[in-house]
């Protein structure tokens, strides 16, 4: 074991080189490209074996990582944002496959406008994709959950791919100390490549993926992909203790910071939960009892987990750094539906955040905190609120007002 | 010694290997010639379809193939071509599997798939020198959802998308230019109704490493609209009328295997389809007539010296 700075990228792409994978199909991307790159110079200098290709885009890049993990062979890709929405027939065809293999998605904002900011519209616009879904909200993190990543996809229980989440610019390219696990060790936590029943090899005929004509042999395996993606849950929480045992790190699938006890709580995902940790220390400090739930596991939802952690609660804030456009933040929809039916269910109150990079700032979570104690003592939870202060608005009409965006749409009027 | 065996007619392997029973049309000219490709590929062959006609090929639990297949999708065939390639590589490499365990891998495409969305995947996978075979069956047209002209539609053709009098306004893609421009270690047109010519070019793709195309014009019945003993004669015409050169691009240059001297009218050809019917019904079209018998004439000139 030792310990190095490294970028979220850099870790990543460690987390890729001690699982020994053979094969990585590549298309560059910001805010992604760093992991390809670093992973190219290991395959060039030899501390990697297998092959590194560049494909024609991210499409091709999906297919022929599914392909090659059909065939055999331990894959890792890496992308994000529109490369992951341009590969997203193939994601939802190859989850099909029912293959093993780990993607990691470094979150951007999607176009349009475009942007090179995390925001996590990218990876949720993949979330019924039949991937298994990871999130990481430090560097450390996210080398240590593409191990787990290839443990849990190559259980026998689960055999499905998973996506890695970290976000662009906050991971990305932030340096942090990450304990870079051993390499023996590593490779003993996930073991050799096993293909199990599924592999091209010449006298062994194997047809995969072939199409089906009737609704209950389709229903069949998306019955079958969906009960093993549940699966994953128990395999992950083994996972952990493993990872636990042998690593000395421990990963719940829900980190919960301070929520025990607590009667408010912030729901997150991703790096910006390290800023509402912050704001949990100040707000405990004055006497709030608040705490922090960050899923690490968004697919599958680990529902009974939420239903919970959030038991007693008297009012929680699920801050969405994304953005269904006519609806509102997917966590929070997803959190409403799991405690639908729950008697001891706590004030489920709404925020969009974050999006393409924007700060969450201390005061908004002190703000948001005072809303959850209003909407427990007047039992009436406010509507959902788009975070976005009277400065930025200014700040905008100020460029608007540089660029004469205004004096056009009045010539545009007359 | 030369590795090729295939000679005359009787030197063709008739293993049938590929079984009958498929989803397929009555009369299907892709089919046809693939018959004849899978007796010379052999049953070592790993088989990566994209969205087509073929895909119904193989339909859940069984499949006409005695080797393997994996559908992939209508734009990435040649990337998982590339990603089981790589795989079998590293696994022989690595001693994972034997040596004999390896298999050729061949794309198994439509014209739709082929001259158009796959068309970057392909050229990336030559570009690569992608060590494959492209098999693309040319039915001129989008045929498994009902023949919507494609960019592999000929001139003047009625399609369900083009059903003006004039036909489909534009010409048909010359994937085979595209694909010699890419400088592949082989490229070939073939057709079903010229079995000994077909045999001779899969063999000869066959032995070689590299990026290799089997173009196959494949006359379709339900999308030409002709009756379905008619495949082998229409065949037989597209290539006496000069319509479907055969040809070969190896070494840097094209050669035609086969240059009909005395090259037939092309309304030989046209007027036995009902795709082609409005050129002579109500009334005759001698102007787009001429202009399909120009074309062709226009590309023949440039070989006969």
């Amino acid at each position: 074991m030792k310990r190095k700075l490294l970028t979220g990228n850099a870790a990543a792409a460690w987390g890729a080189r001690l699982a020994n994978v053979d094969y990585v199909p590549a298309f560059p991307i910001t805010p992604q490209t760093e992991i390809i790159e670093t992973l190219a110079g290991w395959f060039d200098e030899g501390a990697l074996k297998g092959r590194f290709v560049t494909l024609d885009s991210e499409h091709s890049m999906v297919t022929a990582a599914a392909s090659a993990a059909v065939t055999g062979v331990r894959v890792f890709s890496a992308t994000s944002s529109q490369g992951l929405l341009y590969a997203s027939e193939m994601l939802y065809a190859v989850s099909g496959y029912r293959v093993p293999w780990v993607l990691v998605n470094v979150s951007r904002g999607l176009s349009s406008p475009v942007t090179l900011e995390a925001d996590h519209n990218d990876i949720f616009a993949l979330r019924d994709s039949g991937f298994l879904q990871l999130h990481a909200s430090t560097c450390q993190e996210a080398l240590d959950m593409v191990l787990m990543a290839y443990q849990i996809a190559e259980d026998v229980r689960v055999r499905l791919p998973v996506i890695v989440n970290i976000d662009g610019f906050y991971l990305s390219f932030t340096r942090e100390p990450v304990e870079i696990p051993d390499e023996n060790k590593a490779r003993e936590f996930i073991g050799e490549f096993d293909a199990h029943n599924i592999s091209f090899r010449a006298n062994v005929p194997l047809s995969h993926a072939s199409a089906v004509l009737q609704g209950s042999i389709y229903s069949y395996f998306r019955y079958e992909h969906h009960l093993a993606a549940i699966q994953a849950i128990s395999v992950f929480n083994e996972s952990a203790e493993k990872f636990e045992k042998m690593f000395n790190r421990s990963y719940a699938l829900i980190e919960s910071y301070m929520a025990d006890g607590a009667d408010y709580v912030f729901i997150m995902i991703g790096s910006f939960a390290t800023k509402a940790k912050e704001a949990v220390d100040m707000l405990r400090e004055a006497g709030s009892l608040t705490g922090l739930l960050r899923l690490r596991m968004f697919r599958p939802f680990p529902e009974e987990e939420m239903k919970k952690l959030l038991k007693g609660k008297k009012a929680a804030a699920v801050i969405d750094q994304n953005l269904a456009p006519g609806k509102g933040g997917v966590i929070y929809t997803e959190t409403a539906a799991a405690l639908c039916n729950e008697k001891e269910a706590p004030f489920l109150i709404s925020y969009i955040g974050g999006l393409g990079g924007r700060d969450i700032t201390a005061e908004e979570f002190y703000e948001i905190e005072k809303e959850m104690r209003k909407a427990a003592e007047t039992k009436k939870p406010p509507m959902a609120r788009l975070l976005f202060s009277e400065a930025e608005l200014e700040a905008v009409r100020k460029l608007q007002g540089i660029a004469g965006v205004e004096k056009k749409n009045e010539q545009r009027k007359n | 010694m030369s590795k090729e065996k295939i000679k005359k007619m009787r030197d063709i392997p008739f293993e049938r290997l590929l079984a009958s029973g498929t989803a397929m049309c009555a009369g299907c000219g892709a089919l046809e010639a693939l018959h004849q490709i899978y007796d010379i590929l052999g049953k070592n062959t790993v088989f990566v379809n994209a969205a087509g006609c073929m895909t119904l090929l193989s339909v859940y639990p069984f499949t006409p193939f005695r080797g393997s297949w994996l559908y992939t999708s209508m734009a990435s065939a040649p990337a998982a071509a590339q990603g089981i390639r790589d795989a079998l590589d590293i696994l022989i490499e690595k001693k994972r599997i034997k040596p004999k365990d390896n298999m050729q891998v061949v794309v198994l495409a439509g014209d739709g798939s082929s001259y158009g969305m796959g068309l970057s995947a392909a050229s990336a996978a030559i570009e690569r020198n992608l060590d494959f075979i492209y098999i693309c069956y040319d039915n001129e047209g989008y045929g498994n959802t009902g023949q919507q002209y494609s960019d592999a539609t000929p001139h003047a053709a009625r399609t369900s998308t083009s059903k003006s009098l004039t036909g489909f306004q534009y010409y048909k893609k010359d994937i085979f230019a595209i694909w010699a421009a890419h400088k592949p270690a082989y490229a070939a047109t073939i057709i079903g109704s010229d079995p000994l010519d077909l045999a001779k070019k899969v063999e000869k793709a066959k032995n070689m490493k590299g990026a290799k195309l089997i173009l196959a014009l494949s006359p379709c019945p339900t999308g030409w609209t002709f009756h379905s003993n008619e495949t082998v004669k229409i065949g037989k015409l597209a290539v006496e009328t000069g319509i479907w050169p055969l040809k070969e691009y190896a070494d840097g240059k094209i050669v035609h295997t086969k240059i009909p001297r005395e090259r037939k009218p092309v309304e030989e050809y046209l007027k036995i389809q009902g795709r082609f019917k409005h050129l002579f019904e109500p009334q005759r079209n001698d102007k787009l007539i001429a202009e399909i018998q120009n074309e062709v004439d226009k590309y023949w000139g440039h070989y006969n010296h």
